[in-house]
């Protein structure tokens, strides 16, 4: 019946919208206090240590700092949910065109670092499950292992100091260099795609240079993590009935591990790369350190360090945003893998 | 194993090679790259910027009305101005503005900008607004006080007859930079002054113009055709934001940045053995010392003070652990500085402070607090001295915290011993004395929370001394006041100054000519050549 239709995906919308609401909520009550708990002067970072009295009087004032705590959070709320989330202390700019001009950069590293992290990982992960406690399941566990327990901010120097220092395969730290500094366009914000689209293919290859390192190196990274999950999620659909079944009907071994066996795991995977992919966005603070990319990992952490807390609250606002709306995806993607899933929605 | 893994290193390379570009640009011959934590920088607008960067970036970019010589600072000239006289009363000083001067924008400078630019400062009321505040202007009086009388001459009244020097002297501030008031003013929104406008943009008359600034991420300046003075050979200058002191080791000796700003001790040492690469140092105004609170019963005893002076071993630290970032520096007035006092009585001597403790009647020492923000040179500095101190018996706990909370701390007088760096906030040795050696109200809620304040020390003969030097016209008899002053300060302050700061940089061998002033605004890239 016509009527009952927008009622069925109004529900799920509905649940959706609350749980956004009530998560994002939640997370900005917790940052909120957190900063004002924390010992550290926000007027301080606004008008340095130099002030006179009367200009940092007049800043603590302007900062909202002389009402209660929950009136400062109502009123931030309420400047929130009009789509204005303040100005930043250190940049002096809109909340908003701060994290427009820093997320870019974060967004295309952490999505090569997870496409390499994820064409590397699975059938890493697969190979070791499928080989179970030979030498390549070993090889691989190793791999895996130096690259979760290595810190990666020693791994980013040695990689600065071996492929651009010495071999000088790559470009070195920051986005891309001064000569293409004002060459593209920023549309997007994604380098990449700026100079893909303005077909300035020496400045795509120069971006392409910088970016190749740090995004392999987080790539390494999350691989490592990525290939332990499949391994697991492999030799447990091994060991289950329909691939004896599959086997015992002559079906190719390959055919069994990549069509049968992969499919299935693939399920829980997505949820696993989903959020490898979610933690990335979050930005790398040490990596973007190592590497001078101005993305959010540096721009929260600065924030944090000189008590700015509208560009914190702002990018965590943000942050919770991924993680939600990755999990919403990874659950979509559920249903168009799990036919099971399919039929109860 | 090692085979396998060798395999996996190879199967990457060659992904890498087969989509790098292998030659890499280096750095243009008309531009000059710098690398530099610039995360402190907040502003653009000289009446706002009181920060390291942004100061060396304004200092290059805008005109003050006078200037002082580095090699000899009690010479002071004029840059916007061309010359001044004091009424006799020595409160009114008038203004000639030189003819013939230009803004970037091409607006001819005149009398009309000096006013504004330091009525603006005053009336915006920001972090360094006191460095005018002082002589009596108030966002109410400014107008009255600091008037044009002419097409290119002003006037400036204050509220006391100061010693001509101090006022000379905050006029080389950024804080009086010149800023062109015709572009400013068409940028005014709900009268504020262009303050809006003015954070992210330029409005100056220097030898660089600014042309872009992204926080934290990189500014880029250019040559100001319109400049008077000598044209600098550079085109363009780009300060590229670079936090980590390794990699602008890395990208200095690969050359692709011409100067590193933040290179550590040990870093400074092994370059030294490249050759496309040299040092360059400069004595710089900030000094490095210790508040002893003196609400702490222990540290408010004369003779602990004493034996805490001779419990740091100075020379080590400056050479060995510092390695010739900072030199050994004792008195309240940096080096360089008019009236500085070059004395150095204090040195390791554990058996005096021994001895000074026992009749303190603490023989067997006691426990303090450090609060140390994390940085290196805080912490080794720090560990340093807990090492010292402990011959003697005294047990110093470190409080490690980040800038901000330490500083919080130190503010709301509940330190122990805070470990400072204090730099000068212009160039007339008044900055100084007023934070080190006045404290005109000892209370918790005073309104003036100097470096003796946080401190609790109680000191009203040295307040009167350190206001007394002020008013002082006689330039001799004033630098004898700040010689005496600083020598009392010295004995039996709660301060133990210890290091007066050097900058050392790290530059590709051919670039030559880029200067290292007293201060951050002094530093001078415009006769650089590559």
């Amino acid at each position: 019946m016509i009527w009952f239709r927008p009622c069925r995906w109004l529900l799920p919308l509905t649940r959706l919208v609350s749980n956004l609401a009530v998560t994002l909520l939640g997370l900005l009550l917790v940052t909120f206090l957190i900063g004002r708990v924390v010992p550290s002067d926000p007027v301080l970072a606004a008008v340095g240590d130099r002030a006179s009295q009367s200009t940092y009087d007049k800043a603590f004032i302007e900062l909202g700092l002389d009402k209660p705590i929950y009136e400062q959070f109502w009123i931030y709320i309420k400047t929130v949910a009009s789509g204005d989330f303040g100005t930043s202390i250190l940049t002096k700019k809109e909340i908003v065109d701060d994290i427009i001009r820093v997320f870019p950069a974060t967004l295309e590293l952490a999505t090569v670092s997870i496409l390499i992290g994820t064409l590397l990982g699975v059938p890493a992960g697969v190979l070791a499950a499928v080989k179970q406690g030979k030498l390549i399941d070993q090889v691989v566990r190793v791999i895996g292992l130096i690259g979760y327990s290595v810190p990666i901010f020693w791994l980013c120097l040695l990689g600065l100091l071996l492929f651009y220092a010495k071999l000088d395969w790559v470009a070195g730290p920051g986005r891309i260099d001064i000569s293409f500094e004002y060459a593209v366009n920023p549309m997007t914000g994604l380098l990449l795609v700026d100079s893909a689209m303005q077909g300035q293919w020496d400045a795509f290859k120069n971006a392409f240079s910088h970016l190749i390192l740090p995004a392999s190196l987080l790539g390494y990274f999350s691989m490592a993590y990525i290939s332990r999950m499949t391994r697991s999620f492999m030799l447990n659909e091994l060991s289950q009935e329909y691939v004896t079944t599959a086997r015992v009907k002559g079906v190719p071994e390959w055919r069994v591990i990549w069509c049968h066996a992969l499919r299935n795991a693939a399920v829980p995977l997505v949820t696993v790369i989903a959020l490898s992919y979610a933690s990335l966005l979050e930005g790398s603070v040490l990596t973007e350190t190592v590497f001078s990319w101005p993305g959010l990992g540096q721009y929260l952490t600065n924030s944090l360090q000189n008590s700015d807390m509208n560009a914190v609250l702002g990018a965590t606002l943000l942050i919770g945003a991924i993680f939600i709306g990755l999990n919403q995806l990874s659950d979509a993607l559920y249903s168009s893998l799990d036919p099971r899933v399919r039929k109860r929605l | 194993m090692s085979f396998t893994r060798w395999r996996t290193a190879v199967v990457f390379m060659c992904f890498w090679l087969g989509v790098c570009t292998s030659a890499q640009a280096r750095t243009p011959t008309d531009t000059l790259v710098i690398a530099w934590s610039i995360d402190d920088m907040l502003t653009l607008d000289p009446a706002e910027s009181f920060e390291f960067s942004a100061g060396e970036i304004l200092g290059n970019s805008y005109q003050p009305l006078v200037g002082f010589d580095l090699n000899d600072v009690s010479k002071v000239f004029g840059v916007v101005a061309q010359s001044w006289s004091v009424s006799s009363d020595g409160k009114t000083f008038s203004f000639t503005i030189r003819p013939g001067l230009e803004f970037a924008s091409g607006n001819p400078i005149t009398a009309a900008d000096a006013v504004y630019s330091l009525t603006r400062a005053v009336k915006l009321d920001k972090s360094p607004a006191f460095i005018l505040t002082q002589f009596g202007l108030t966002p109410q009086n400014v107008d009255e006080k600091v008037r044009q009388t002419g097409e290119m001459t002003f006037e400036f009244e204050t509220d006391k007859p100061h010693s001509p020097q101090l006022l000379l002297y905050c006029l080389t501030a950024n804080v009086a930079s010149v800023v062109d008031k015709k572009l400013v003013s068409s940028h005014e929104r709900n009268s504020d002054l262009g303050y809006n406008w003015l954070k992210t943009n330029y409005a100056g008359s220097g030898p660089f113009k600014i042309r872009d600034w992204r926080a934290n991420e990189v500014v880029v300046l250019e040559r100001n055709e319109n400049y008077q003075g000598p044209q600098t050979t550079l085109a363009r200058v780009i300060y590229r934001h670079m936090p980590e002191s390794s990699t602008q080791r890395l990208l200095l000796e690969k050359g692709d940045i011409d100067i590193a700003r933040n290179l550590t001790a040990d870093q400074i040492q092994a370059i030294k053995e490249n050759a496309d690469v040299s040092v360059q140092q400069g004595v710089k105004g900030a000094i490095y010392y210790l508040g002893l609170n003196q609400k702490n019963p222990y540290l408010a005893k004369p003779q602990v003070r004493q034996a805490i002076k001779h419990l740091i071993d100075y020379t080590v630290i400056a050479d060995t652990l510092m390695k010739g970032k900072v030199s050994v520096h004792q008195a309240f007035l940096p080096k360089g500085m008019f009236g500085a006092l070059e004395l150095t009585p204090f040195s390791l001597d554990v058996e005096k402070a021994k001895t000074l403790l026992a009749e303190a009647g603490l023989a067997d020492g006691f426990t303090v607090t450090m609060d140390t923000r994390n940085t290196a040179e805080a912490t080794g500095i720090a560990q340093a001295i807990q090492k010292t101190m402990a011959m003697a018996g005294i047990t110093v706990e470190l409080i490690p915290g980040d800038g901000q909370q330490t500083l919080t701390k130190y503010r709301a007088r509940r330190h122990d011993i805070y470990i400072g760096r204090w730099g000068p906030d212009y160039q007339d040795p008044h900055t100084n004395a007023e934070t080190f050696a006045r404290n005109p109200d000892n209370a918790d809620n005073a309104d003036s929370k100097t470096l003796a304040w946080r401190n609790a020390w109680e000191i009203p003969e040295m307040t009167a001394a350190t206001d007394a030097a002020v008013l002082e016209l006689d330039s001799q008899r004033r630098e004898q006041m700040y010689l005496d002053l600083q020598e009392k300060q010295q004995q039996s302050s709660p301060f133990v100054i210890m290091f007066q700061e050097i900058e050392v940089i790290g530059t590709r061998s051919n670039v030559k000519g880029f200067v290292i002033g007293p201060s951050f605004s002094t530093n001078s890239f415009q006769s650089v050549t590559k």
